[in-house]
């Protein structure tokens, strides 16, 4: 019980270290989303916005998915983050003929939030094809596809999906292709290059496009829409942050096309982090006179055991602190709960039902929904990971009193036990075994859902599995994977010993007995 | 001591027992004897609070048995089911010692009742270290009645006792338990459909049939005087030899 107790505090400790923002200066914190580019981006704002001097500057890296991103700068989670204006068009205003940088500003502004000038390069869809097949079958523009109908396309699953993908581009141009795949992005350009598909999609500043020497398709229809890099930022931060709102504005027009490619190259194919990759350029980015020849110099790729020990000592602590914490919690209003269930024959089946049905809920989908209440980090990941603990939780214990023999608890009650003594003195010992293994779902469970809190920013070995998911980086995913399955092993472990030492002697014989 | 006045219980539509009226005097023994589903158990339930008669009222040392007099009513009967009903997560020891502890008795107190019941139901004072899944079904039983036994009630309940054993164990454990009834000359009320059991136990057999009293008084005195047709049924069901 006393080690139950240590074991608490000291994950209550390491959770108030990670979320405690006791400076006396203000944070500004810039956001990002999962992909390589939005996370060096989100890194050169940090550099830069800390290097104003007037906010610790905090980089909530790898949001998931625009939805998420944007949400937590609405509600002030962050104050801001790299967006493209085609996207914002698109995805948040659901505005796709809104062009005009200004009247997007309008837009934008009614929901707090503003827009930077455009950062200098355009990150826009495009088709693209081998070299050699592009002279073999003479294609240098969309257009020319319409001759080569059977052709084998390969597109990512969101490019198929936006009405600004594949749908509308093929309408645009009277295309009737007969061999349109969709395909794991992080996969299309392997398979271009083996000869798989000959056409795939890719986006214009991708760090891949000189390595597999792929050209470009041209737009010669204008289908594709601006996709500018630009920042969203609080419509308040000027006025809150004045001199880190300037540094972050003196970045418009300073990141080209070409520096983009390479700082996504950097990452990609260098092996660097988005950090190393970041401030590597932001010297000179902000000095006015741009410096020559930044290419990505290659640096070794740390090794595989080096990646998974630092994974482990970063993201390890927070994600055990994200398991204790939600599973003590689950564990405190389970039990009660699963009581209940067992005890009150109204509130029995409600409980049940409830708690089931929360299991059901996507993962991802909860996470969102708590981000309106909780904003992002870890809050909303705790909360969560409480809900899907609790349903083993509660139901193991409502079936272990269930399954109590009526003998005994006629036993229990005929010698003159109260009710809370026969509960606690009789019938929770009976069910521990039941209740434990409750317990321990919940726990192994939770080590593996925990790996998706990466998404709202709450870190955890998740972490390296969605920056290795974005760069298509297998090593890296399994810097967080292995981790995570192996927590889950030492876990199941600890449940068999906390099993011997918690569950009374005489239910092990049985149960040995039984089995 | 126990008193039933126009007792009735139904489990849904089907009556279990209906209009029992009977009194077990104090310091005897008296057995209630039946097929099985002639309503005896039902009949020990209702006297220790476990169920709630529908109609009439149980008494137990002249106070009214229901749920505001229950608990201490309890603490003054004790109750023996088939196989000990011991509880699995506790040794022997602590299954006995289990309210004794809960109410607080000092621990010299306690195992010095332990021992000198121990040495009552004839059981190795070692064998108490053990858990229930450790011993056999006759020394289960004993610990069972060193259970009933520990808070010194005035009033033992049993029901069907000897239900799980094997016949020679069966017959050295209902001596022993005659020995002690006689010894603690309390008042007994035993659930049994064991003619034989019956006979050895007691004098004073009750006879049920469907939820109803059908005889009342010793074995020989039914035999001789049957007041039905099931009587003589039953008895001559169990055996001439025994009957006589």
């Amino acid at each position: 019980m006393r080690k139950a107790v240590a074991f608490v505090s000291g994950a209550a400790l390491l959770f108030a270290c990670g979320s405690a923002a006791a400076d006396e200066k203000p944070v500004v914190r810039i956001g990002s989303k999962r992909f390589t580019e939005s996370l060096v981006l989100g890194e050169i704002g940090r550099i830069v916005a800390e290097g104003a001097g007037e906010a610790r500057a905090e980089h909530k890296e790898g949001l998931g998915g625009t939805a998420i991103v944007f949400r937590a700068l609405e509600e002030g989670s962050i104050d801001a983050y790299p967006e493209y204006t085609g996207t914002i068009a698109e995805a948040i205003l659901k505005d796709p003929a809104l062009t005009d940088l200004g009247a997007m500003r309008r837009a934008l502004l009614a929901r707090g939030v503003s827009m930077s000038e455009p950062l200098g390069f355009e990150n826009t869809y495009a088709l693209a094809t081998t070299r050699a097949k592009a002279k073999a079958m003479g294609l240098a523009k969309i257009s020319d596809l319409a001759a080569h109908p059977d052709i084998a396309i390969g597109l990512s699953h969101e490019f198929l999906g936006r009405s600004d993908g594949w749908p509308g581009l093929s309408a645009r141009y009277g295309l009737a292709m007969t061999h349109v795949n969709g395909m794991d992005h992080g996969l299309s350009y392997e398979a271009a290059e083996k000869g798989s598909v000959a056409i795939i999609d890719i986006y214009s500043t991708d760090a891949k496009i000189e390595r597999y020497d792929l050209v470009t398709l041209a737009d010669d229809r204008r289908f594709f829409p601006s996709y500018e890099a630009v920042w969203l930022h609080r419509a308040d931060l000027g006025a809150r942050l004045p001199a880190t709102y300037a540094a972050l504005c003196k970045l418009a027009g300073r990141i080209d096309e070409e520096t983009m490619i390479a700082m996504n190259a950097g990452v990609e194919l260098g092996g660097e982090r988005p950090a190393e990759t970041a401030a590597r350029f932001v010297p000179g980015l902000l000095d006015a006179a741009k410096v020559a020849g930044r290419s990505a110099e290659v640096v070794a790729h740390r090794g595989f055991w080096s990646g998974m020990l630092e994974a482990v000592r970063t993201e390890g602590p927070a994600h055990l602190a994200l398991v204790g914490i939600s599973l003590l919690a689950s564990v405190l209003a389970g039990v009660p709960l699963g009581i209940a269930a067992a005890k009150l024959r109204r509130a029995g089946g409600p409980i049940l039902a409830i708690t089931g049905v929360v299991q059901t809920i996507p993962a991802l989908a909860l996470l969102c929904f708590f981000i309106p209440v909780l904003g992002i980090g870890k809050l909303p990941a705790l909360a969560a990971l409480f809900l899907y603990g609790l349903l083993p939780i509660v139901r193991n214990t409502a079936t272990g009193l269930r399954s109590i023999p009526q003998s005994l608890l006629d036993s229990a009650e005929a010698l003159g036990l109260p009710p809370f003594a026969r509960l606690w003195r009789v019938e929770l010992p009976l069910a521990s075994r039941t209740i434990l293994a409750g317990i321990k779902t919940s726990a192994v469970i939770n080590v593996g859902t925990a790996t998706v809190a990466a998404f709202v920013g709450a870190g955890g070995l998740g972490s390296p599995i969605s920056t290795g998911l974005n760069l298509n980086d297998t090593s890296r995913i399994l810097e967080g994977a292995v981790p995570a399955a192996a927590l889950a092993l030492i876990v199941q472990g600890a449940f068999a010993l906390l099993e011997r030492a918690l569950v009374p002697r005489g239910l092990a014989a049985e149960g040995a007995r039984a089995g | 001591m126990i008193r039933f006045d126009g007792v009735r219980k139904a489990f849904g539509e089907a009556a279990a027992v209906s209009d029992v009226t009977l009194e077990v005097p104090a310091r005897t023994t008296v057995a209630l004897l039946g097929p099985s589903g002639c309503g005896k158990s039902t009949l020990l339930r209702m006297a220790i609070g476990l169920l709630t008669p529908d109609a009439g009222t149980v008494r137990v040392a002249g106070e009214e048995m229901n749920a505001a007099s229950a608990r201490s009513l309890r603490l003054r009967m004790g109750y023996v089911i088939q196989e000990g009903g011991l509880f699995p997560h506790l040794t022997a020891k602590d299954n006995v010692t289990l309210m004794a502890r809960f109410l607080g008795w000092a621990p010299e107190k306690v195992d010095a009742r332990v021992a000198e019941l121990a040495e009552l139901v004839r059981l190795g004072i070692d064998l108490l270290a053990r858990f229930p899944t450790e011993l056999s079904g006759g020394q289960r039983q004993r610990v069972g009645i060193m259970r009933a036994l520990m808070l010194d009630p005035e009033v033992l309940l049993l029901d069907e006792p000897m239900g799980a054993l094997d016949p020679m164990v069966r017959r050295s454990l209902q001596d022993d338990l005659k020995g002690i009834f006689a010894k603690l000359s309390k008042t007994v009320l035993l659930v049994t459909h064991d003619l034989t059991e019956a006979a050895i136990l007691s004098e004073d057999v009750v006879l049920m049939s469907g939820g109803e009293v059908a005889q009342r008084g010793s074995l020989a005195a039914m035999a001789k005087a049957p007041a039905s047709g099931f009587v003589t049924a039953f008895l001559r069901a169990q055996g001439p030899a025994e009957a006589a």
